[in-house]
């Protein structure tokens, strides 16, 4: 790749998170029965008139503002017009030359590079219906329910260098969305969509080579490599001295390939206008400011003040806070806890390692922070050992049971009874007479066997160095 | 500025229009008149005169986001000339 640069640049819709439509009252429901969601206004019958949503404007700009975007005074609407059955009007209610935002940037960090990516614009727009092709392809279905559901079109600036920083874009825009609450972000639901843009360059080239788009990737994981087999194909072409067509690609998921789609005979011409039924949208100062106070604490500032307020590393504090769910559950616990570390412990490894394995986000778990604070809570007074709190751990995930029932329930408390395990202990010495006298001859390995031994026939709950430390006084004195 | 048959012929693609010859040539003509008395405009100085968006005097109208009752479905599907599984049945629809 040396002798070529790639560049990038992200289309992504983001579906808001109101409760109605766009332009009219009806829910927005996911999962609702085909076309149970619709009124004459989102059918597009004749005679109705859309009315904007102002919480749909309010979240747009919460979101341009999260992405560093300054707030222009005026914006309208225009109607982009195509024949599509999933459009019942003919034409797509969005934002041609006046959009909501313009102009921000979003901070990105991949193998520890800080870049700065452009943003070009945030525009609202509808989504529409949604078409359901029969299985022998000679009919299909539309669902108007999605159709007029708000989204918004971010459009980034060809500031994107390699498919995994593409990638760690939107890893980090889904961050800032879930924290602005604007959008639940379930891309398996279509709540957030990614279009890319891909060309090659010659390195250091201050023009833009021949570039392709590729459509219908469906995770972060897919437009990564979407966009590996489309540099490599762009890369083979251009090595080889031919030459690239302008054109929309389809990704193949299942076979990992990208392929044309059918091109129109005409090149696409939307003939956008100014839509008479919408009024322009005025955003003055005083607004944007009180959209700019409803933000929250955003990833960053919050990375900062978990390092400065307990003691965390920046890998910890940046792994914890890309989740709006997971730094907020770790705020809750350290409310009413003091070691940090051990917390974000948990965090990182036994929490994550269950969430992903679930497929789920904490908040989608039964997993609460009391749940988590009684669980260090027993480990630190010593009523089970660190290992069993792992095994009570996958027990209150599943279940969502406090930890204390579970570990009374499976009999789960930690042995710390000194004559108890002193009479294991000597059962151990007495069984192993080989690994005694190893140790005995100076092979200190031969500790952790025994200790090993003890463990196993307390079923793990002897107090590991309890059982360590009278292991060592009973073999260093009686020399029978 | 002069509208071509050809350009009328694009448009009318555009916007799903079968036209017959006679007719495009007759359209051509129309559009040729209305571009020529829009151009008037085009004498004008207009530096300081702002573009008109919208000719309603409102700006900012808005709702609530308060959802209210839907569409039955049987009326949402009754003009419908195909229905199956509470959709619409339309032509295959291929990317
Ligand atoms: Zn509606």
């Amino acid at each position: 790749m040396s002798q070529y640069e790639t560049v990038i640049g992200l289309e992504v819709h983001v579906e808001l998170a109101t409760k109605t439509k766009i332009f009219c009252s009806c829910p927005t429901d996911f999962g609702s029965a085909p076309n149970t969601n619709v009124c004459p206004v989102c059918l597009a019958m004749p005679g109705t008139l859309p009315v904007l949503n102002k919480k749909a404007v309010e979240y747009a700009i919460k979101a341009a503002l999260a992405l560093n975007c300054p707030i222009p005074s005026y914006a309208k609407f225009d109607r982009k017009n195509y024949f599509y059955p999933d459009l019942p009007k003919a034409y797509q209610i969005s934002q041609y030359d006046l959009p909501l935002a313009v102009n921000g940037y979003l901070e990105i960090e991949c193998d520890g590079v800080k870049r700065r990516i452009g943003i070009n614009r945030v525009h609202l727009e509808e989504d529409a219906g949604k078409l359901v092709h029969s299985e022998f392809g000679d009919y299909s279905l539309a669902d108007y329910n999605r159709g007029g559901v708000p989204l918004i079109e971010i459009v980034t600036e060809p500031d994107l260098r390699s498919p995994v920083e593409a990638k760690a874009f939107l890893e980090k825009l889904k961050s800032i969305m879930l924290y602005t609450g604007v959008s639940d972000v379930k891309m398996e639901e279509g709540s957030l969509r990614c279009d890319a843009n891909i060309s090659l360059r010659p390195a250091g080239a201050d023009y833009f080579g021949v570039r392709t788009e590729i459509k219908n990737m469906n995770s972060f994981r897919a437009v990564q490599r979407g966009l590996e087999y489309e540099e490599q194909r762009h890369l083979e072409i251009l090595s080889a001295g031919g030459e690239l067509v302008q054109e929309t690609r389809r990704w193949d998921e299942d076979k990992g390939v990208t392929y044309a789609m059918r091109s129109k005979e005409e090149a696409e011409d939307y003939r956008y206008f100014p839509d008479p039924d919408l009024v322009p949208v005025i955003v003055d100062e005083a607004w944007v400011e009180e959209i700019r106070k409803s933000l929250p604490e955003m990833p960053e500032e919050r990375r900062q003040r978990y390092m400065a307020e307990w003691g965390l590393s920046s890998y910890d504090a940046e792994v914890i806070t890309a989740s709006k769910a997971m730094a907020d559950f770790f705020e809750a616990v350290m409310a009413d806890y003091h070691d940090a570390k051990t917390a974000a412990n948990w965090m990182m490894g036994e929490i994550a390692k269950h969430l992903n394995a679930a497929g789920i986000e904490i908040n989608e778990s039964r997993l609460t922070p009391a749940h988590l604070l009684e669980l260090l809570k027993l480990v630190d007074e010593g009523t089970i050992s660190g290992k069993i709190a792992k095994t009570v751990f996958a027990e209150v995930f599943a279940s969502g049971k406090m930890p204390a029932e579970i570990v009374k329930e499976k009999g789960l408390v930690q042995i710390t009874d000194e004559d108890a395990i002193a009479a294991i202990v000597d059962r151990v010495i007495k069984e192993n007479p080989k690994p005694v006298t190893d140790y005995r001859e100076g092979k200190a390995k031969a500790l952790g066997f025994l200790v090993g031994q003890v463990m196993k026939l307390s079923r793990g709950k002897a107090n590991p160095e309890l059982a360590n430390r009278l292991l060592r006084e009973r073999l260093d004195s009686q020399q029978d | 500025m002069k509208i071509t048959q050809e350009e009328v012929a694009h448009v009318a693609m555009l916007a799903r229009l079968e036209l017959s010859a006679k007719e495009k040539e007759e359209i051509a003509g129309q559009l040729n008149d209305i571009l020529e008395y829009v151009d008037k405009l085009n004498r004008l100085d207009t530096t300081d005169v702002p573009p008109t968006m919208h000719v309603l005097p409102l700006v900012n109208v808005f709702r609530e986001d308060e959802p209210r009752p839907c569409l039955p479905r049987e009326e949402v599907l009754a003009n419908a000339p195909e229905v199956e599984d509470g959709m619409f049945r339309i032509p295959p629809v291929i990317e």
